[in-house]
């Protein structure tokens, strides 16, 4: 697994590792992708997340549910550091991605991204063209290839069930999409730089009945090859895709399981409550 | 509540706020219509005054004792330069700063302190900036004494002679009229910096662009518009500066042209001579007028009004390029 790593690490294999002492492959399960430690996190002097410990699991999909403000979104971002951007934010703990502290000092942003995608929870087209929307990250990868790039935007569209209403107006302004073509134009964007790990922020809130399904068909696909996690508010939703889901609460993880288990026999009374929507 | 049941309080409010909102229309237009007004007032006393003075010969003649045979041939060239290497310098710097500013530096006491001086630097007086360009340019602090002393720099083919201290040049009066409206410039590119949602810096991030590409891809075609509009208010002003030249010792009689180019054609015949243009002495349009509105000869108010009026066209040209260009980025961006 450390192999895949070699260009985020930046030729310096000194980078702080995650350690493991129990196995943790078997019964079925995948390697862990994804995992934090104690995390918390904080808006300058104002702590969001507490004390957050999970694994998250390679292939598989983890939707994270829960009230409103109760941090899903902080920790999301906090996967690829685009919590980074924001000022006055810290943190204290650990975020490994593919056995790899992230906040190593000598990881390189750039290619933690690179690797980790994410769909933000308000659609933000760039005022470009669709096309050039979704060949930006390529391009400013690097790739020059005209052709290899019609391939990615194709590609990208069709998995985001886009291409089909697009095809003939690739060169309009994406401002000229409707919002729930703009959901998806960003949810093509964010697979154009071919991630491992893709970071889902509500990606089917502005959506109708039809698109959510295609997209829900789409995470069920990336699963084979991606590690998913997804923010939800819609329930039926996280319990369709998800394989485990985490319920978070005034910015801890109240309950961390199988989502069938989750769902059908919580832990936690908030928790069956919350997915029940006696409140939230 | 029904539509068809009257709800009277609701209905004589919404009667006053239609007529709120008619009366700032009406304040609005008064307003547009009183600086319109104003400029035609202006251009047609202009005009009238000049009309039979502004001739191809009034453009093509050095200034003179008689006023028939004045004209601004040295004021436009020197105006000209000025101006282009006033652009040379600002928009980079300026831009390059407002960049710096916005999208480098954390916010902080440091940050706070240069924004508050940038923005009084911008209401400091021009005569200042005179004194200012005299000491540092003109004179470079007296460091090299008052001899002027030639240095020779070799730039590929050209040998550029360079004077120091600069002197009363084009260099000397382009760099002052730079540091005047750098203030305005950076302040206005920093507004269209920050104009530029952040959400689409994020976005870019998200995909793994580095923030020089995000500066580049995204932020700049998206704050260029704005900041060039910034950049034409600003130079428009400094083509109207007399005042620091005038201390930087600008003449406002001068028998050649800067690098002794006359017409386009000596230009395109001897492109090398733009090489001299830096370090030429020149006055500037402004400064021509100026000085014949003083001068008791009644014929020179229409020469200064001719001359107004040239100065007024080729503001017009210069704000026309500018925004032509502007288009032209804007086509990239589409929102
Ligand atoms: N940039 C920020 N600066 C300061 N506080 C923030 C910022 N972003 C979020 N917060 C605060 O952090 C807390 C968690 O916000 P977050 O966006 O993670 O919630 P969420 O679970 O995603 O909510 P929602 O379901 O409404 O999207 C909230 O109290 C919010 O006000
Ligand atoms: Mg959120």
């Amino acid at each position: 697994m450390l192999k895949k790593l070699e260009p985020m690490i930046n030729q310096t294999p000194q980078v702080t590792v995650r350690e493991t002492s129990e196995p943790e492959v078997g019964n079925g399960l995948t390697p862990v992708k994804i995992e934090t430690r104690q995390l918390d996190f904080f808006y300058g002097s104002n702590q969001v997340l507490f004390d957050i410990s999970m694994q998250i699991r390679e292939r598989s999909v983890t939707a994270l549910i829960g009230p409103s403000g109760c941090g899903k979104s902080t920790f999301l971002r906090t996967i690829n550091r685009m919590n980074d951007i924001v000022e006055g934010t810290s943190h204290t703990g650990q975020v490994f991605v593919d056995d790899v502290e992230i906040y190593d000092p000598r990881v390189d942003v750039v290619a933690l991204r690179k690797r980790v995608g994410m769909v933000f929870q308000k659609s933000i087209p760039f005022p470009k063209s669709i096309f050039d929307n979704v060949a930006y990250g390529p391009r400013i990868a690097g790739n020059r290839n005209k052709k290899s790039l019609r391939e990615i935007v194709e590609h990208s569209l069709k998995q985001a069930a886009l291409w089909d209403e697009v095809k003939d107006r690739l060169h309009d302004s994406a401002m000229t999409l409707s919002g729930g073509q703009q959901q998806r134009l960003c949810i093509a964007r964010a697979l154009s730089t071919g991630p491992d790990v893709l970071l889902m922020d509500e990606p089917a809130s502005a959506l109708d009945p039809g698109s959510t399904s295609k997209i829900e068909d789409l995470i069920f696909e990336l699963k084979e090859k991606y590690t998913i996690v997804i923010v939800t508010h819609n329930m039926q939703q996280a319990a369709r895709v998800s394989d485990e889901t985490a319920f978070f609460f005034e910015g801890q993880v109240i309950e961390f399981e199988k989502t069938k288990q989750l769902f059908t026999n919580p832990r936690e009374k908030r928790t069956e409550d919350y997915v029940t929507g006696r409140f939230g | 509540m029904s539509l068809n049941q009257p709800d009277a309080e609701f209905e004589s409010h919404l009667a006053f706020r239609n007529f709120l909102g008619k009366a700032f229309g009406i304040v609005c237009m008064v307003s547009t219509w009183f600086s319109i007004g104003a400029l035609v007032v202006l251009l047609a006393s202009v005009s009238w005054q000049a009309s039979g003075w502004l001739n191809w010969s009034f453009i093509t003649n050095y200034d003179s004792r008689h006023p028939e045979q004045a004209g601004v041939l040295a004021g436009l060239w020197g105006s000209l330069w000025l101006i282009f290497f006033t652009t040379i310098f600002t928009v980079p710097v300026g831009i390059g700063a407002a960049v710096y500013l916005e999208e480098y530096t954390q916010n902080g006491w440091i940050k706070r302190f240069i924004q508050v001086n940038l923005s009084n630097l911008a209401g400091v007086p021009s005569i200042v900036y005179g004194i200012l360009g005299l000491t540092v340019f003109v004179r470079m602090f007296g460091l090299f004494g008052t001899k002027e002393r030639v240095i020779e720099l070799s730039l590929f083919v050209l040998t550029l002679e360079i004077p120091v201290p600069f002197g009363t040049t084009v260099l000397s009066g382009a760099l002052t009229l730079s540091l005047l409206i750098l203030p305005v410039v950076i302040v206005a590119s920093q507004e269209s910096l920050r104009a530029v949602p952040s959400s689409i810096r994020h976005a870019s991030y998200a995909l793994a662009a580095t923030r020089w590409q995000t500066i580049r891809h995204q932020v700049l075609p998206s704050a260029l518009p704005g900041m060039l509009t910034g950049v034409i208010l600003a130079i428009s002003r400094a083509i109207g500066e007399t005042a620091p030249l005038v201390i930087i010792g600008a003449l406002t009689y001068v028998a050649a042209t800067p690098g002794d180019i006359e017409s386009p054609a000596d230009l395109l015949r001897n492109p090398g001579s733009v090489a001299e243009v830096p370090f030429s002495e020149f006055t500037t349009l402004p400064i021509q007028i100026f000085n014949w509105v003083k001068l008791p000869n009644s014929d020179f108010q229409h020469v200064a009004a001719a001359s107004i009026l040239v100065l007024l066209i080729f503001l017009l040209v210069l704000n026309g390029v500018v925004i032509y260009v502007r288009n032209r980025f804007q086509k990239n961006v589409r929102w």
